[in-house]
Order: structure tokens, then sequence, then C-alpha cells
């Protein structure tokens, strides 16, 4: 979002019938930017219709709104003050129409939150609360209204800004300006009036010149999410928008998630000045110094200050959609311009947004409702989190045609950080091969070596089957090497014993090491009784240009081993004796290997 | 490195452009030839480096004022677009329109320009439709989304539209229905203006005054379209009288004043 100085965008939320349309009604009327006729106008149609003029009516556009006595929908509209213009966003208090709530308040800069004095708190006026806090809205103006109900008492002012303060303070949004008005009236919205002698506070008018002007994102990292790359003109133009940060001429990209990097060769543009800088906001459209494919869905950073590139990472998401949000369902997910299947992986925590209080063994999110999720993506995703680069910590969820639910990311792995990915991806990789780094990204693990050994009769084949269903299923690239398809091929040519046997399991060790560098997971199941021919085989995985392929040794234990010829590994990774089963030694193995290959 | 109001609205309207083209493989772009959508077509040539890579559609109704259609085929020539004019001719032939045949004015409009704009959509299979549509010209149009679906009859569910939060908008939707994209909608009347003034975009010499102290604000079909009183024989003189009037825009289009609710029902059927 680009940010226009002198200008602010106000979102005015509240539950339903306490006040929003006639406290806007009354901002427009009193600062005199009513359209010419409108007023009288409206009080003549409230008259034909023999009905008393209300100044809500001056926000009703729509005929199902004036029928229902309730806004619909968000409404935007403008009006003045000697500091500055103000744009207002006309949220509904109908729980129905939350998602249209959430419409509005995204593109705010600031929030105004009405509770009726004779009612207090309600269901919406948490729920909104809790909202504008996920959808990132910091600056709160909460108005009291309907005092002329209540005697303009300050006992009854006392108690429900007592209680909402505290309220906003538990969920993060500390110290907001609450201030006590009647809007049917007209008292302390621009001036004082005659009934607040006791409060010394500002009027509605003045609390909001006295919010700070929005904040630029200039000084944030570089965050360029490409939107197309278009071929005009003998130009191969890179377009998107700059979410966070500054782009100059000659800077170094790195793109994610491939990797690759150059240098921005020029910015392109119709009809506008010719600049060597972009910042955050700006339309871009670059060329740069390398024939590199970029497609949607990349985004450009600078190396020394990127993004996370993750398949997992936990986000508070609130769900707009028609049936709940559940657990294992799959969804799309869109991030600035990337799109990846996601699934919920876990729900941490279930909320009611009109309490704020945990669901306790809630096992779906129900509309308008909140949660704490773990999402994992089945393709690695430019993440930050949302209290660092907040364009980059948000993201929506699509179930089928329609737009559910949206969130913000407040924490990503480790194993995800930048540094990581992107030393791993290869930064400088030479772009006529497939670096290891990439394989990585695009399978979203990288490949590993489980050699299981154990003496026959040990459980080696069902475990290595029941492994390799257990990756498969998430969607982790498997493979079994055994004596079943190693024997008559590969080593068509080999006896079972003595130098013949050695050879089998270097041709062994050999595939598995080509497997994992392909970015597998391969199971090798062979009883392979020597310790040295083990030993051979760990060292064959060092790879010279790069870290040594993850080896991990099952040793499935048995109690006729001391009588064979089989030579029990010393350290293995995984040690899993006669007595542990199935299941068991599924999970453990699975335990292992998970840490080094994500 | 300054960013001014302009700039701001510049950089949205261009960013759903693009996010548009990106997402619908058959999309098209309506124009009026008035201001707003011309400022649009402006915006689109911003988008895509001195391109329009998408036809125009301009739904004739045989009563537009002459100078406009000679002022669209002009541009059409110079800027090298592509246009694509809807008529429903059927209706024309009949004589069934206002105000020599039975309908009113909104009948009228609804068949010549929503039902036109149905047999092109129909026509060409086109998915997405970008819409000079703002914000501020009528209530109705203030509830619109940026990326806003219209069903197979291309009616406009006003009461339960899709959220649109953080830059994400629905892409996604059902085979037979279409997206209206609205990439003016939060611009005013009079940031138009100043836009049209800043870029020096050539705009239909009707808006000015031509020494009759009249000149149009909004144009429409000739019939149903009335001039106000103006001596305004620039842009920046639009821009200064615009500055201090608290007329509404579309006062001079007589088809929104034949009853309370006649451009919402409009709208909700299926108009621009």
């Amino acid at each position: 979002m680009a940010y226009a100085r002198n200008q602010l965008k106000l979102v005015v939320v509240g539950h339903v019938d306490h006040g929003k349309s006639t406290l806007i009604g009354r901002l427009f009327y009193d600062t005199g930017s009513l359209p010419e006729g409108k007023y009288d106008q409206l009080v003549a149609i409230a008259q034909r219709r023999g009905v008393p003029f209300e100044f809500a009516n001056l926000m009703d556009g729509l005929q199902a709104e004036r029928d229902q006595n309730i806004t619909i929908d968000t409404a935007q509209i403008w009006f003045r003050t000697a500091k500055r213009e103000y744009v207002i966003i006309d949220a509904p208090g109908h729980k129905e129409f939350v998602k249209n709530m959430v419409t509005g308040a995204s593109r705010a800069d600031a929030a105004l939150i009405i509770i009726d004095a004779s009612e207090g708190v309600q269901e919406q006026t948490r729920r909104h609360g809790y909202l504008l806090r996920l959808i990132g809205v910091r600056q709160v103006v909460v108005v009291v209204n309907k005092m002329d109900l209540v005697d303009y008492s300050q006992k009854v002012f006392d108690k429900v800004s007592g209680e909402y303060g505290a309220f906003l303070k538990s969920i993060g949004l500390a110290m907001p300006t609450i201030l006590p008005v009647s809007a049917r009236h007209g008292d302390n919205i621009a001036s004082r009036g005659d009934h607040f002698s006791w409060f010394t506070g500002p009027s509605v008018l003045s609390a909001l010149d006295a919010i700070p002007d929005a904040a630029e994102t200039t000084d944030q990292p570089l965050r360029f999410p490409i939107q197309d790359v278009y071929r005009f003109d003998h130009r191969r133009i890179l377009a998107g928008r700059i979410e966070a940060g500054v782009l100059r001429t000659g800077d170094q990209l790195l793109f994610l998630p491939s990797g690759r990097t150059s240098v921005v060769r020029s910015i392109e543009s119709w009809n506008s000045p010719q600049v060597d800088a972009l910042k955050a906001g700006d339309p871009a459209g670059v060329t740069l110094s390398d024939q590199l494919f970029v497609e949607r869905g990349s985004v450009a950073v600078h190396a020394a200050d990127a993004p996370s590139l993750a398949t997992e990472f936990t986000a508070r998401i609130f769900w707009l959609g028609r049936t709940p949000l559940a657990a294992g369902k799959r969804y799309k997910l869109k991030l600035v311009t990337q799109e990846v299947e996601c699934e919920i992986k876990t729900l941490e925590e279930v909320i009611d947004a009109s309490t704020v209080q945990t669901i306790p063994g809630a096992d779906s999110v129900r509309t308008n409702d909140a949660a704490k999720v773990v999402i994992r993506t089945r393709r690695p995703v430019a993440v930050d989190l949302f209290e660092r680069v907040p364009t980059l910590g948000r993201l929506v969820l699509v179930d089928g045609f329609d737009v559910a639910g949206g969130g913000i990311v407040i924490d990503v792995p480790e194993r995800f950080a930048a540094a990581n990915v992107v030393a791993e991806a290869g930064v400088n990789a030479d772009v006529s091969q497939v670096a290891r780094g990439e394989r990585h990204l695009r399978h979203g693990h990288r490949g590993a070596v489980v050699w299981l050994t154990g003496v026959p009769g040990s459980g080696k084949t069902t475990l290595a089957k029941s492994l390799e269903r257990h990756l498969f299923e998430r969607h982790i690239q498997v493979f079994v090497l055994d004596g079943d398809n190693i024997r008559p091929g590969l080593s068509a040519d080999l006896g079972v014993s003595g130098p013949e046997r050695e050879e089998n399991m270097r041709r062994v060790a050999e595939v598995a090491k080509l497997f994992a560098e392909a970015g597998s997971v391969c199971i090798v199941s062979f009883t392979s009784p020597s310790r040295a021919e083990r030993e051979r085989a760990r060292k064959i995985m060092d790879v010279s240009d790069g870290p040594s392929i993850p080896f991990l040794e099952a040793y499935l234990g048995g109690t006729n081993d001391a009588s064979s010829q089989y030579e029990p590994p010393e350290h293995p990774e995984i040690s899993l004796a006669e007595n542990i089963g199935l299941d068991e030694r599924v999970n453990r193995v699975l335990e292992h290997l998970m840490r080094q290959i994500r | 490195m300054h960013t001014d109001h302009l700039d701001a609205l510049e950089s949205e309207s261009i960013f759903i452009m693009r996010e548009a083209f990106a997402k619908f493989d058959n999309m098209a772009m309506l124009w009026s030839i008035g201001k707003d959508s011309t400022a649009l077509l402006w915006l689109a040539r911003k988008a895509f480096f001195g391109h329009v890579p998408f036809p125009l559609v301009h739904i004739d109704t045989s009563y537009k004022i002459p100078s406009m259609i000679e002022y669209r085929d002009r541009l059409v020539r110079e800027w090298n677009l592509q246009l694509v004019v809807g008529m429903n001719k059927a209706v024309l032939e009949a004589g069934n329109t206002y105000p020599n045949g039975r309908a009113t004015r909104v009948e009228c409009c609804g068949m010549l320009k929503k039902d036109g704009l149905q047999q092109v959509i129909e026509h060409y299979g086109y998915t997405g439709i970008i819409v000079g549509v703002r914000r501020d010209e009528d209530a109705t149009r203030a509830k619109e989304r940026y990326f806003s679906p219209r069903n197979a009859n291309m009616e406009w569910n006003a009461s339960d539209q899709p959220p649109e939060f953080w830059n994400q908008f629905k892409t996604d939707f059902a085979p037979g229905t279409h997206i209206r994209i609205h990439p003016l909608l939060h611009w005013t009347e009079l940031n138009v203006w100043e836009y049209i003034e800043r870029e020096k975009i050539p705009v239909i010499p009707l808006y000015f005054d031509d020494g009759t102290g009249h000149r149009y604000r909004s144009l429409g079909c000739a019939p149903c379209t009335g001039s106000i009183q103006s001596t305004a024989k620039t842009v920046a003189e639009i821009v200064t009288e615009l500055k201090g009037t608290n007329v509404p825009e579309r006062a001079g289009r007589a088809q929104d004043q034949e009853s309370e609710d006649a451009f919402e029902k409009l709208r909700r059927d299926g108009y621009m």
C-alpha cells in the first residue's frame, strides 16, 4: 500500500446499533463536508416516509440497508479538517458481515471503535477489536457513544472505558484514547459541548487529528514480489510493486525460491521521469543483466537481508469461510504474489472471537472465529514475521473459489531462516546446472540415506516398506534398495560371498548416494554384516563441494547376532532392539530422519 | 522519492491491472470514451509500458454524441488499440428505446448498455472486465470491491460480497461467471482531473466550455445527458471549479433521477 501524505484512512467499527453511522453523519455535518442539498434531501425523504430524520441515513446507500437499518457493507467517504483529509470507512457491526468489516479495516490507517454507553461492551465490540489487532491496525480511538441515554454519567463512562481499555491491553493494543460522546446531539464531536465538564480528554476531531501520519516502509528490507514478466519492445521486464524497502539500479537481487541472483540493469517506466531508485509502494518494472528465468510468484530481495523460505510456519488466522476450517484439509495459500497449496498441520488454539477466549477441545474454526495454527505448504514460500515485514508476513487462505480467511505469521522455525536457505541455494550457482539447494527447495526436503542393517529375519524388509509408505504420504521423495531390485540387474554378475559381496555393497552405496544427490531419501535394506563395508558406505556419502549426504545407520538388533557372522555397529544413529514394535521403529527412524532432511 | 496522493492512487491502479492481466486469460476493458475510462486507459499504458495488451470494449448505444466516436477512432489509431464495439442491434432495430419508443430512461439504459455488454461478454467469452467506476460517483458504487464477481446473468449480489484485504483479490470463480475489475475505485472525480492535468491526457472537448457557458461534467447518451453551467475551458479550470462544488457529479444524468433507487437497481442487474 502506498500512503499519501495528509490523508488518513479511518475505519469505524463496533457492535450493531451502537451508533457508527450516526457518528459518521455527524462528523460530516460538523465539518461542513456534506454535498450541497444532501442534508435537505434526506430530511425531505424522511418526512415523506413519515419517520424522523437520522444522521445515520447519510451513510446509507443501498435500499436493502435502509430497509434493514443496518450497514451491510463498507462504504467510503471523505471529510476534511484543518490538519488533514479523512477517508471514512464505515464497517458493518452485524455479525453476518464480519468479512465486510475486515475488507474495510484492511485499508485503514487507524480505527474508531464505538461503544453504546447504555449497552456497554458487546460481542462485536470485542471481535472487532481483536480483528483490528490481527489485521494490523494499531492506531485506535475508542468512543463511548449515546452518553445522553445515561445522563452523561461519568460513572458509566469510567466503567465502560475501564473494561474495554483492559480488554484492548490484553490483546496487545495498549493506551488507546477513550472518550465520551453523544453523536445524536453532537456532544464532544467537533467540540466539547455542555455536558462533559468532568471530561478532560479531547473531542473526537482533536483525537483524530492527534493520530500520527502513516509510517513509510522504506526502512524495511527490500521485498519485491514479481507480478508478471512482460516481453515488450525487445525488453524483458519484471513487473510488480515494491512492498518494502528500496530497490536501486545496480543492486544485486536474490530471487526466491529459486536462489538465483542477478543485477538490476535498468528501471523501466512509460511516460514517467527516469529514476534510479524505487521505494515501498512504487509500481516497478526492472530489467536484469542476466537472462534469468523469473516468473510470477518469485520474490526479489537483497541476500544480506532475506526472508525465511519455509514449508512450515505458525500463524494467527481469522476465518470467514462458509465451512469451518479444519486440520488436514487443503487450501490455497496466497502471500503477496506467491500461491501454493497448503494444509493446516495443527490447530494449536481455537479462539471464540466474540469473547477472545480459547475454545477447549475445538477441532475446527467456525466462521468469524480465530485460531493459532501451524501451516504446511507444498512448496517453500518466502515469508517474514508479520511484526518485522508486515507485507510479507500476512497471507490469505482460499477455500474452493472463495477467499475464506487471513492470517499473520508469528513464528517460522529456525531451520528455514534465510541464511541457511540462501547458502544452500548456491547464491552463485552456475546457471547451467541445478544446484543441490534448488532440489531441496523444489522438494521441500534434502536427500538422505537410511541404511537398515541386521541379520536375516530381523525385520528390515517390513520396516523399509513401512518407512517408504510413511515418507511417501508426507510428500517426500523416497525409494528402497534391497536384494530384490539390485541383485537381478545391477549386480547380476556378482556372487553372494567374499569380495563379490563387498563389491555388491559398494555398488549399493554408490547408487544410494546418487538417489540422495537427486534429492530422494534412499532406504537401503541389506543384511550388510561387515562393519567395514558399512563404514565404507558412510564414507562414500562425503561430497567434495558441500556438506556430506546425511547417512543414518539403523541397527535392527537380534538375539542370535552374536552366534552368526554378523558384526553389530558400534555407534549406529538408531538402534532398534528386537522387542520394539513396527510402529515405534518407524517413529524412531522418522524422528531422526526428519530432523536431517527438513 | 516523494509520494503524493496521485502517485499512491496511480500505483494502486497499476497493481490491480497487472494482477488482473496475470490472472485472467481472456480479459477486456470497457472504454466509454469518458474521462474516467480514458484516464484508466492511460494507466493501462503505464502498467504495461506503453502497450495495452487486451481489447477495449465500447458499448455503442447509437445515441452517443457524434464527436465521442470521432475522438474514439482517433485514439484507436494513434495509440494502436484493439477496439471491440458492442451494440444491442435487436433493440435498436425494434425502435423500442427512450425517448421515441415505450422504454423509460432506466429500461433503455438496461437494454442498450447492460444487455449490450452482456452480449459482448458472452460472444467473446471474457472472464474479466476492467471498468472505470469510482466509489464517489454514487452510493451503490461506494460498496464495490476491486474484484467484483458477477453471476452467469451478470447480476451483482451486493449484500454478499467476497472479503478483500491485503491486496489479495477474488481471482477464482465458477465457469460461466465473470469478474468486474475496478482499478479506479478509490479515485474521486477531482483526482481524475488532477491526474489528467498532471499527465496531459487528451480528453474529449465536450468536457470544456465551448463559449456557450456550458460544459458536460459526465458523458452519456445525448437524450439523457445534460450540460452544466460552467466557463471552465481547460483542465486546470475544471480542477479549480471542482474544488469549490458540492453538487454531485451524476446530477446531469437523468436516468438516475427516475426513482430513488433507479441507479441501484440498474447496477444490481449488471450495469457498470
